[in-house]
């Protein structure tokens, strides 16, 4: 016990402020509040891997490591859509998963976001539209926001889910 | 053994991988060879479909035996081949899923579709039809899923999306109270049709698409495809592009261990573990990115050696960062042990034993946990790994234990590898120029990634295109065993379980 408990205080706080370089990223706090402007509690995230590579699904992993720390952001991932206020999709949308993505989506209660995240969800990428997929997410889905990158760091898509509250945000 | 040998020595050489060959056999020699490589301990790397220069259909299977790999060339008649799932139970999906995408039906075999859900027609064979077939609405498959009866048997079903942020899968557990009778399990939700785009792309930038066929393998994957296309131009890549190559693989391949060992504690209960190999998985991200230009090595290798040079100072760097985890992990693994919470719930859990694991073809480091003492850079080594070799690690226990160590011995000994990688870079070049093959060539790669053996199986079109390419990932041959390793286990225990395999999902659906 006591080796773990040296490691936690050794390693200390890690984690880093969102960068300031875009308009729309703000600093820790302030998008902290923004959350609770708009929801008045954490936000909260189902990701639907729709067709990825997997790739994606690797940085989006990356969000909760101490560094981005984005719990410590008020933004946590659930496990049900019904608990959902956004959907963060990735890959192009296969045959396969259409109906699954589709379900996911009406199951999500109003009103709802979607922010499509890689080049695969933007446009299809490098697998396009073919017998075995319908391409980018919006051919299936509506979509607040997308985040190309492939994968787009965690930086980016930190960015695309800010920038979907503050959309929404406007639109009120 | 004799037997065996007999086979592989009448091959002819294939370009890609020395001692490479490839084999034409009529139907019966492909059974019988089945047979003689199943009673000598031949191992099953791949099994596809393609078609010949007389528009004929073709099944090729492909085997390794010591430092060497046989490719078996079936030409079939019409559209029938004798199966050989039971001889090697993991061909059994390879040959649904080339019934799937080529109508060629090995028989006799489970003739339920594997890659083909409800998203097209039946009779359309994406491999073999260009025409696409019309776009229809969405609907539901009904898979006939296999049934377990009897007092108290009640029926789990999870997926194909999970609670976490995981890749989409359908899994059916057949439970007595919380006790695992059968799992079976529905892949290809994620089936992109790869196959067919890859020989919509020229041969000089499918590189690209071979990179994301499981984003957590683009390097093992871009690397197998280069050196196939690299072998069928006869353009070798410079030995400072090599050394560059196995520094990246290598990178791929700490990167993954330290987030599955992260993750591998947080499912046992220690969230401390997560936090910590995510925090070391992070800094090892960073410093790829300022010394390859890419967290994720996407598109790092390229057709001829790699995309960018790595300097002195840079690559100074980040063997300085991978000592620093190499000191964490060192102290983390101590933890680790100690703790007994975590202990209890890794040892013993999912066993694969070491006989089970020869006859189902577990292989990579899922294998190596189980007795399978395999690893493509000590058994068929390219350019370094000939001059700079790893040790092999292997263990017996068969446990979510012994892949938990695997991973440890592994992370350890790659870092090390990287360290003399880096001391012995050759100087010179980092790319060479590649022609564009004549049509009609066979390549073929092996690398051995992070997870396993990574195939690829190339053939040259027209003018500078993709006639066909078969990416084979390690997942075929496990993703089957996990079936096995969670049965007699309790279903709470599935996710610590999957995720000591940590299969691929997109990799096996292409
Ligand atoms: S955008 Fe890139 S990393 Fe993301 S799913 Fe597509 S290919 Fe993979």
């Amino acid at each position: 016990m006591w080796k773990t408990l040296r490691q936690i205080q050794k390693v200390g706080l890690v984690t880093e402020a969102p960068p300031s370089a875009d308009e729309t990223l703000r600093v820790r706090e302030a998008l902290q509040q923004q959350i609770l402007a708009v929801l008045g509690r954490a936000l909260c995230i189902r990701q639907v891997d729709a067709g990825s590579c997997n790739g994606c699904e690797l940085e989006i992993h990356a969000l909760n490591n101490p560094i981005y720390n984005l719990e410590g952001l008020g933004i946590k991932f659930v496990a049900s859509p019904r608990h959902a206020d956004m959907l963060l999709v990735t890959g192009p949308v296969t045959r396969n998963m259409e109906l699954a993505l589709l379900r996911t989506y009406e199951a999500t209660p109003d009103p709802k976001l979607v922010v499509a995240v890689g080049d695969c969800g933007c446009t299809g990428g490098i697998f396009g539209e073919s017998y075995a997929t319908r391409g980018r997410v919006s051919n299936v889905i509506p979509v607040d926001v997308t985040v190309p990158g492939c994968p787009p760091d965690p930086v980016k898509i930190m960015q695309g889910i800010l920038t979907a509250i503050t959309a929404r945000e406007k639109a009120r | 053994m004799m037997r065996a040998r007999w086979w592989f020595d009448r091959g002819l050489p294939i370009a890609g991988i020395a001692g490479a060959a490839r084999l034409p056999v009529s139907s019966e020699e492909w059974r019988q060879a089945a047979e003689d490589f199943n009673a000598t301990g031949v191992r099953l790397l791949a099994l596809w479909a393609t078609r010949n220069e007389h528009d004929r259909n073709l099944v090729r299977a492909a085997y390794t035996m010591e430092d060497r790999l046989l490719v078996l060339d079936l030409e079939l008649a019409g559209w029938h081949y004798p199966a050989i799932d039971h001889l090697f139970p993991a061909a059994l999906r390879m040959q649904r899923a080339a019934a799937d995408l080529s109508g060629v039906r090995a028989m006799p075999i489970d003739q339920r579709p594997w890659l083909r859900h409800a998203g097209w027609p039946e009779d359309f064979y994406p491999l073999a039809n260009r025409e696409n077939p019309a776009l229809t609405e969405p609907v539901d498959e009904h898979y006939p899923f296999v049934r377990v009866q009897g007092d108290g048997v009640h029926e789990i079903a999870v997926g194909p999306v999970h609670a976490g942020i995981i890749e989409p899968g359908h899994f059916r557990f057949s439970v007595v109270g919380e006790k695992v009778l059968k799992l079976e399990e529905r892949l290809g939700y994620v089936h992109k049709g790869i196959e067919r785009r890859f020989s919509e792309l020229p041969l000089l930038e499918a590189h690209r698409l071979a990179a994301r066929v499981s984003g957590d393998s683009a390097v093992a994957f871009s690397w197998a495809y280069c050196q196939a296309l690299e072998g069928i131009a006869a353009a070798p890549a410079p030995p400072r592009a090599a050394y560059l190559r196995a520094i990246a693989l290598e990178c791929e391949r700490i990167a993954n261990h330290l987030g599955d060992l992260g993750a591998l504690g947080n499912d046992a209960g220690f969230a401390f573990g997560l936090a910590q190999f995510s925090r070391l998985k992070e800094i090892l991200l960073r410093s790829l990115q300022t010394t390859f230009g890419q967290r994720y090595l996407m598109d790092f290798i390229v057709p001829g050696g790699v995309r960018n040079d790595v300097g002195a100072s840079t690559l100074d760097a980040l063997i300085e960062t991978l000592r620093t985890i190499e000191g964490e992990t060192r102290k983390l693994r101590t933890i680790y042990d100690e703790h007994s919470g975590v202990r209890d719930r890794f040892a013993g859990t999912g066993t694969v034993a070491p006989q089970l694991a020869a006859k189902l073809g577990l292989t990579g480091l899922a294998g190596r946990a189980s007795g399978q003492n395999y690893d493509l850079r000590v058994d068929m080594p390219c350019l370094p790994y000939t001059e700079v070799a790893p040790r092999k690690v292997c263990l017996e226990d068969g446990d979510v234990a012994a892949r938990v160590a695997v991973r440890f011995d592994e992370l350890a000994e790659s870092i090390m590898l990287t360290r003399k990688l880096a001391k012995r870079l050759p100087d010179g070049a980092i790319r060479t120029d590649v022609p564009i093959p004549a049509e009609g060539r066979f390549g073929v790669g092996a690398i051995e990634g992070w997870r396993g053996p990574v195939f690829v199986a190339l053939e040259s079109g027209p003018e500078g295109w993709v006639r066909r390419c078969h990416p084979h990932d390690p997942s075929w041959q496990n993703w089957p065993v996990l079936e096995h390793a969670i049965i007699g286990n309790i279903v709470p225990d599935f996710p610590l379980i999957n995720k000591s395999f940590n299969l691929s999902y997109s990799g096996h659906d292409l």
